[in-house]
């Protein structure tokens, strides 16, 4: 048993997570003829959340039709946690290439324990320019983009694509053209 | 329960709002725990795949597609339907004349995307991992929506 935890406690190679991710797909379809897709739930918390008749895109019967979004969501903040505290330990590294290390110790990134550096994202740097930017102005345009785009990576990304949507792939182009400008261009400049 | 046909949009309404929205609480810790321990949650993993210096992002997009891709073909093959007896369809993202939503939509997407480090999914995987900040990307991503909702009606599509 303590092996089994042990070996789970490790990353999940892609080629274990990927699969297992688009598995995702035909269990909500099974489920209960559910389209895998996370960033429509936005759009059903701002239909819950705000007064009625803002404005047509929010004015929908969300609890039918967003209910299990917003579940689904909302078990997806159960299973991170479950995944952070039952099945990784606190010093756990990423295992990012030498040359991503290289790359953002430049821009003054420093690689240390965790998901994401502590340093951009913790609550004082939202205070900072780049801290602002990454988190505050970031998370406006992945809102955004996905709902003007009508999907991100799982919606387009592998539902689109996997039913061979030219609009998933006109979208997913545009998700990389997006992130190398900002990668490449953008971040350079701010970091 | 007998195999039902949808027709019309109250059907079709009903259809949506079946009971039993526990399984899809299910379906997202599973989702949940599986996006956080590939990585694909991680801030650093999206710089070293903007960077093409990986596979891995590659690998797990590549692979959940493929696997997808599959599963659809099984489920349409032998005409599987829903655990409530409904038929399964895949609704489309129709293209509009000039795709525009699609490319300008998605630049705009990948943008947040590089910065943030983590799309929708990821930053509720976040939230529970213990990154509380990341309540503020997801508060930036919901009056995100609400501009585009605001929006709409001037926007290309």
């Amino acid at each position: 048993m303590n092996d089994i935890v042990q070996l789970l406690s490790q990353p999940w190679p892609w080629y274990v997570s990927g699969p297992l991710i688009g598995l995702t797909v035909p269990a909500l379809l099974l489920f209960g003829g559910k389209r895998f897709g996370v960033s429509s739930s936005l759009r059903h918390a701002c239909a819950a959340l705000l007064p009625a008749g803002r404005s047509d895109y929010f004015r929908y019967p969300w609890k039918q039709l967003g209910g299990w979004n917003l579940m689904f969501v909302g078990g997806m903040v159960v299973g991170g946690w479950m995944a952070a505290t039952l099945l990784t330990s606190s010093d756990a590294v990423v295992q990012i290439s030498a040359a991503t290390v290289t790359d953002l110790a430049a821009l003054g990134v420093t690689h240390g324990p965790g998901l994401v550096p502590e340093e951009i994202f913790r609550w004082s740097s939202l205070a900072t320019p780049a801290g602002f930017l990454i988190i505050v102005v970031g998370g406006f345009f992945v809102g955004f983009g996905s709902r003007y785009a009508d999907g991100c990576t799982s919606g387009h990304g592998i539902t689109g694509l996997a039913t061979f949507q030219l609009s998933s792939l006109i979208a997913v182009l545009g998700f990389f053209a997006g992130g190398l400008l900002v990668t490449h261009v953008l971040l350079p400049i701010v970091l | 329960m007998s195999p039902t046909t949808v027709t019309t949009p109250e059907e079709a309404l009903q259809a949506e709002a079946r009971p039993g929205l526990l399984r899809f609480l299910v379906a997202g810790i599973w989702f949940g725990i599986v996006l956080t321990k590939s990585e694909a949650v991680s801030w650093y993993r999206i710089q070293e795949m903007f960077r093409f210096q990986s596979i891995h992002m590659y690998g797990i997009l590549g692979s959940a597609v493929l696997t997808a891709a599959v599963s659809i073909f099984v489920i349409r093959r032998l005409r599987l339907r829903t655990t409530y007896g409904d038929e399964i369809h895949v609704p489309g993202r129709p293209m509009t004349p000039r795709g525009t939503r699609f490319w300008l939509g998605g630049t705009a997407f990948g943008f947040g995307w590089a910065l943030l480090g983590a799309c929708p999914g990821p930053i509720y995987a976040l939230i529970g991992a213990g990154y509380g900040v990341m309540v503020v990307g997801l508060l930036g991503a919901l009056v995100g929506t609400f501009t585009y909702g605001m929006l709409r009606a001037r926007l290309p599509h």
